[in-house]
């Protein structure tokens, strides 16, 4: 079985929704859409208060090269267009959107009819992509459609789906794998064309046996596209772990997937490429897995985006009393959320509520020197070294010359850290230092 | 309305901690402290009972009323010490060599460093070699190991295999001779020694315990691996050259504390190295020095003062060997 070489750790993997379907969450009396749904530049909002909308209907246009398109998820009249605070709180614009009735654009097929042929140049996918708002559904929301047009001197090899969905607790790659295999194909076949690549690998961690029968079943139609069974270790699902453990390949210090001729997709991101071009839908509705051992009703929804959370609560059962921590993603990286009134965006992929017991950092000790830091680190670096280095305040050049900018932010070092150090917290704000540094230097 | 905690990720924590792991050694530990007491009866049981009381009291003495910090003896660091400290000397000990021992370990070699995690060289080590430096006889007086039944009976002392062969040598006998005059056995070397240290006497019990550490993933199998494959290695290419000076390596392996070292003393978390390519050095370093000072030096055994030695040498390891990053260097 295939895994990634470098470092990794073992968190119980808590899949508690894996066996509930994926329900259609019903549509609210008020959406509130936000124009920073994806990584870069927000969208500019291009409706004003009182226009009416349509399901899939443009409210937000992109901003610059890294930035999308934003489509009303409902229909009915703009109420507002302003600064809401989001989920940590933070002012950003949002369009707020008065639900009537549930009118679709025209040219959305919403039959439930697979659609095989693939009847668009590159340029034509691309475009399509790029009009449907998609977005990387694996966590960075990078937009998709920059993903898909490398720089001219780089030439992609390979696409790799990520279905390794190695955060604990969530399911929502599982599920779409299980109930919407063909369609995910399909996407991956279109992205290909769009790539100019001939071969395809879809990594799913060995936890999820049905979504591996369901995908394995669904590819016997799609020679050029290989199921990889992948080893349970977190974090599988990282760019650069999943490059390493599908080719081998390493992907350089600094550098991008296609450095080494890999283009990554989410399972997700590639069931929305596949409503955008063949169903002309755009990125309006995801599956979200609402889940946590306090939580009565663990599920798995279709929501629309611009749901605010608290409702999604709600359907759940409300807040559990001993519930501690609300967090937007999974335990190893996901936000923990600091306004409860915030709504859903395109790259929400679960809701995992916790306890205090489960959750509650301890009291940090002395670094025993154990190593288990350097053991678990994905990238090779020495999270006890950085976490020395950045309090000592200062060393910038020391933090650069051991490559804090390589840390990918998994985890594994405060996840295993003995002594209960906030490892990752304090390289967390050293990189960011080192990163600005590197960015403001002059180029040569 | 009730209010949420707002953290950085990962919002989960593996359920080990400090306290989990020194008591994950102290499990390993059982079997060789069960294994003493067995031979060796109340003596073995005085001795680790003295060790720990005296490391534990002398860490809280220190941090409660000299550095007034926080007292920290719940994480069974100092515990271990001592547990530690007792299976390295002679059963026939005083309660009051331990002591001192003791005093030693945790008052100098640990607490005057700034406590756990902060000290270069492994405490129970330190309290051993200055018991050993500074009262030589009472460290060299081995009692041959006396089972629980024939405790009270008066304590036959005799030296150690090791040092046999080094009087032996001394005075002219060969190896083969030496190894005929007090039949030596493989079976004996295994189960029960014929003298040595508390925790000396059984290489089964002891890799008891390494196979526990290492199931547990308490420790890696890369330090103790490399200083027994070394002993092994360079012992093996003396005694193809001249049997008859030279013990072979299954002599120098089971004996004196190759084991008890490679696996409690040299693995400890605080003075050995942070990566593989470091712990491969430090091995075959430990290894070397061993052999050599039981070849060549003034002591029988060499293993405590070879770990010391390269304890020294941890801070340069951890500099100069770095763990494989991932991916090149792009320009």
């Amino acid at each position: 079985m295939k895994t990634f070489k470098i470092g990794g750790v073992h968190p119980n993997d808590n899949k508690l929704t894996a066996d509930s379907l994926i329900e259609v969450f019903p549509v609210l009396e008020t959406a509130y859409i936000s124009m920073a749904q994806h990584l870069g530049a927000p969208a500019k909002p291009v409706v004003e208060k009182g226009d009416k909308v349509k399901v899939g209907q443009v409210i937000g246009e992109p901003a610059g090269f890294i930035s999308g398109y934003v489509h009303s998820s409902v229909s009915g009249t703009v109420k507002a267009v302003e600064l809401m605070p989001d989920l940590a709180g933070n002012p950003v614009m949002h369009v707020v959107i008065e639900v009537e009735g549930d009118e679709w654009c025209e040219e959305i097929d919403r039959t439930p009819d697979i659609k095989r042929d693939i009847p668009y140049s590159s340029e034509e996918i691309i475009e399509k992509i790029k009009n449907g708002g998609i977005v990387g559904l694996g966590g960075a929301a990078f937009p998709t459609h920059v993903k898909l047009n490398p720089p001219k001197d780089k030439k992609a090899e390979f696409l790799i789906l990520n279905g390794s969905e190695c955060e604990p607790y969530v399911t929502a790659d599982d599920r779409i794998m299980r109930e919407r295999p063909e369609e995910i194909l399909i996407g991956a076949v279109i992205m290909m064309k769009a790539l100019n690549v001939t071969q395809a690998f879809v990594g799913i961690e060995v936890n999820k046996p049905q979504a591996i029968a369901a995908m394995k079943k669904a590819a016997a139609d799609y020679p050029q596209i290989k199921i990889v069974v992948l080893k349970k270790k977190y974090p599988q699902g990282g760019e650069k772990q999943l490059i390493d453990a599908i080719t081998g390949r390493r992907v350089p210090s600094m550098g991008l997937p296609i450095d080494v001729g890999v283009v990554v997709q989410n399972v997700g991101t590639s069931l929305a490429v596949y409503e955008a071009v063949q169903k002309n839908q755009p990125l309006i509705e995801s599956a979200v897995t609402v889940t946590g051992h306090c939580v009565t009703e663990q599920r798995n929804f279709l929501l629309r985006v611009g749901t605010p959370f608290s409702r999604i609560l709600d359907a759940v059962g409300g807040l559990p009393k001993d519930a501690a921590k609300f967090i937007s993603g999974g335990p190893m990286m996901g936000k923990a959320v600091a306004n409860i009134d915030a709504s859903t965006l395109k790259g929400t992929s679960a809701f995992l509520l916790m306890t205090e017991e489960e959750t509650k950092r301890k009291q940090e000790s002395n670094c025993i020197r154990c190593a288990k830091c350097v053991e678990a680190c994905p990238m090779g670096l020495e999270p006890y070294l950085l976490n020395k280095l950045c309090r000592a305040g200062n060393k910038y050049d020391e933090l650069e010359k051991e490559k804090i900018y390589d840390c990918i932010e998994c985890g594994c070092c405060l996840y295993t850290c003995p002594a209960n150090i906030p490892l990752l917290d304090i390289i967390r704000m050293g990189k960011a230092d080192v990163m600005k540094i590197i960015r403001n230097r002059p180029k040569k | 309305m009730k209010k949420l905690i707002v953290s950085p990720a990962p919002h989960i924590h593996s359920k080990e901690n400090t306290k989990s792991l020194m008591r994950d050694v102290m499990i390993a530990l059982s079997p060789t402290v069960l294994v003493s007491i067995y031979f060796f009866g109340l003596s073995a049981i005085k001795l680790i009972l003295v060790g720990v009381i005296s490391c534990v009291l002398v860490e809280y003495l220190i941090q409660k009323y000299l550095l007034k910090t926080k007292v920290t003896i719940n994480d069974y660091s100092a515990a271990l010490t001592g547990v530690l400290l007792a299976l390295n000397l002679p059963p026939s000990s005083p309660w009051w060599l331990i002591l001192i021992g003791s005093i030693v370990a945790i008052g100098v070699a640990k607490m005057t460093f700034g406590g756990l995690g902060q000290n270069i060289f492994n405490p129970a080590l330190v309290g051993r070699v200055f018991l050993l430096v500074s009262f030589p006889a009472l460290m060299t007086d081995w009692s041959i190991p006396q089972s629980w039944f024939r405790e009270g009976i008066d304590a036959v002392t005799g030296p150690t295999p090791l040092a046999m062969v080094k009087e032996g040598l001394l005075s002219g006998q060969t190896i083969p001779e030496i190894f005929a005059a007090n039949s030596f056995t493989t079976k004996q070397m295994l189960f029960v020694k014929m003298g040595g240290s508390v925790g000396e006497i059984s290489a089964v019990a002891l890799v008891i315990g390494f196979i526990y550490l290492l199931i547990r993933r308490v420790i890696k199998p890369t330090i103790p691996v490399t200083i027994v494959c070394t002993v092994a290695l360079i012992s093996t290419v003396f005694y193809l050259v001249d049997p008859m000076q030279y013990t072979g390596p299954l002599f120098n392996v089971l004996t004196g504390g190759v084991l008890l070292g490679s696996i409690f003393m040299a693995t400890d978390y605080v003075t050995s190295p942070m990566n593989t390519k470091g712990m491969i050095i430090y091995g075959i370093g430990i290894g070397i020095i061993t052999v050599m000072i039981r070849y060549f030096g003034a002591y029988p055994e060499g293993m405590s003062f070879a770990i010391l030695i390269m304890n020294a040498t941890v801070p340069l390891l951890n500099k100069y060997c770095k763990p494989q990053r991932f991916g090149k260097e792009v320009k």
